[in-house]
């Protein structure tokens, strides 16, 4: 069977700098795949350009079917890929309520949003409490959840999480892997890009190691947390 | 009394200002960029008006929804065919010297068509107004009709922006591009509806601007487009209650300057107003901090 997401060769620049070299990977149904890597690996490119937000030189991206580098970004979500992007980017001027409805703004049956917009509260009760609250005064923590909800209310098949520990105490890190856990386990594939290696290789079931634009090692997780090179340079072991 | 008539007259001239000044400040939200072209547009829609009216023998009403209509497909085009190619360019100021090229560009085919001779406008507002206070305060109809419409059309906007998806989408892409398009939100199409409804707003500004100063030029929209641009920084370039508030002090000040101190130096003494708010609150009345990101 065809991978959920499948990436070929693909190549992005940013003026002449070359920001991701021909990079190939796959994410199947159910899965959590983690892209762990240094900073400027290109690991938020490869989400960018999932997203539409970038357009490659050339590669190909499929999705269910869909041929992504020829589809406009704002179509993107309507295939069921939602991203939380890096640093939350939450609507500050916007009520918490507000966010999440943005988060549903390609869908049209208000009874659905309605019962997504109820599901998503019971996973996150504190934006529950805060609805009213401009998401601007949310704590980092609460921006992260919200940047989650939102990009849940359009009932997506796969989200594309980038860096969802950034700037939280290690507390909260925990209470946000585990949130991705239970969205995996209610049948959401992710695909999590992280700084944080051994938190994403704890939690995923493959991983990919970028540097500098390529991919140089593959495998499944639970290997790559015991690879003695890994080990040395994105564990701090 | 007579305090009282220059006050209401203020508020009047004030509501044009704002008018404006919210198509200004709406564009600047959501595109980034001063449209100075836009005071041009209200000449044109003046021009509009005049000729379904005056050429056409249209009746004042369905001239102004002719004039909206046109300077709203303006408004739509020239986004199109002038600013969305420079959308990404390098730097901020191609569009805005593009701006100012679209607005010479508007004067001149104006001058073209119109001639340089001033029309005479017949105000489309026919009504005489209310005498008030057994005679001791006149309010003519286009000055109660003016400040009737500003207020329609700003809880009209709050409305749209708060309670429609079109209007919740707009505050999304003025505030993270990227982030609504991740929502799924047609930026492209977002900003041209913007540049649609400004556009409509200053055929609005026109048909009531000319109603209370009747003579048309193809230069008629200059002036009243800078203050609009300057009431619109005044209450928070961005912010729509600011545009409002700043178009209205701007009005009153102008007027009230002209009548009190000085017809030559009333000009001098708004944008006088206008450095002081500046050197006070940089922002502008309602503005809000804008915090660079990383």
């Amino acid at each position: 069977m065809a991978s959920l997401l499948e990436v070929k060769d693909l190549n992005v620049y940013y003026g002449v700098i070359r920001a991701l070299k021909g990079i190939s990977f796959h994410v199947e149904k159910g899965e959590i795949v983690a892209l762990i890597g240094a900073n400027g690996a290109g690991k938020t490119t490869t989400l960018h350009t999932l997203s539409g937000l970038i357009a490659p030189e050339s590669g190909e991206i499929t999705y269910k079917d869909n041929d992504l580098i020829k589809t406009p970004g704002h179509k993107i979500v309507s295939l069921g890929m939602a991203q939380v992007p890096e640093g939350r980017r939450v609507f500050a001027e916007m009520s918490v309520e507000q966010n999440l409805m943005m988060g549903a703004f390609t869908r049209s049956d208000k009874k659905e949003i309605a019962d997504t917009l109820k599901m998503v509260y019971k996973r996150f009760p504190r934006l529950d409490e805060r609805k009213k609250q401009l998401a601007g005064t949310l704590s980092g923590g609460e921006q992260q959840m919200l940047a989650m909800g939102r990009a849940l209310m359009s009932h997506p098949d796969i989200i594309l999480m980038d860096e969802p520990s950034m700037g939280l105490s290690p507390l909260l890190v925990g209470e946000i892997f585990d949130i991705i856990q239970s969205v995996n386990k209610d049948g959401v594939t992710v695909l999590l890009v992280e700084q944080n290696a051994k938190k994403a290789l704890s939690i995923a079931h493959r991983a990919y190691v970028m540097e500098t634009g390529t991919i140089v090692k593959e495998g499944k997780a639970s290997d790559l947390l015991n690879d003695e090179s890994i080990k040395k340079a994105y564990l701090g072991e | 009394m007579n305090f009282l008539t220059y006050l209401i007259n203020g508020i009047s001239l004030g509501s044009i200002y704002a008018i404006i000044a919210l198509g200004y400040t709406m564009v600047y939200g959501i595109a980034k960029m001063l449209n100075f072209a836009h005071g041009d547009v209200i000449m044109i829609g003046g021009y509009l008006i005049y000729t379904a009216s005056s050429t056409y023998g249209f009746n004042p009403l369905v001239s102004i929804l002719i004039s909206v209509v046109g300077c709203t497909i303006l408004g739509m085009l020239t986004e199109k065919v002038a600013y969305k190619p420079l959308r990404n360019a390098a730097s901020n100021l191609a569009v805005l010297i593009t701006a100012i090229g679209v607005s010479y560009f508007l004067q001149n085919i104006a001058l073209l068509i119109f001639g340089a001779n001033p029309k005479s406008f017949s105000s489309v507002v026919t009504w005489e107004g209310l005498s008030l206070a057994g005679g001791e305060l006149k309010i003519q109809g286009v000055t109660i009709v003016t400040i009737l419409t500003s207020v329609v059309i700003l809880i009209a906007l709050q409305l749209f922006i708060n309670k429609t998806k079109s209007g919740q989408a707009m505050l999304a892409v003025s505030e993270d591009k990227g982030a609504a398009t991740l929502m799924g939100i047609n930026v492209n199409k977002t900003i041209s509806l913007t540049f649609a409804i400004g556009s409509g707003l200053a055929a609005i500004a026109g048909a009531l601007l000319c109603s209370a100063y009747p003579t048309l030029t193809p230069y008629t929209g200059a002036m009243p487009g800078i203050k609009a641009f300057v009431a619109a920084v005044l209450g928070g370039i961005g912010s729509i209650p600011g545009a409002m508030i700043g178009g209205l002090l701007l009005g009153v000040v102008e007027i009230l300057s002209k009548r009190y101190i000085s017809t030559q130096l009333a000009d001098a003494i708004v944008f006088a107003i206008l450095i002081i708010i500046l050197l006070v609150k940089p922002t502008g009345l309602l503005g809000k901090n804008i915090q660079e990101k990383v």
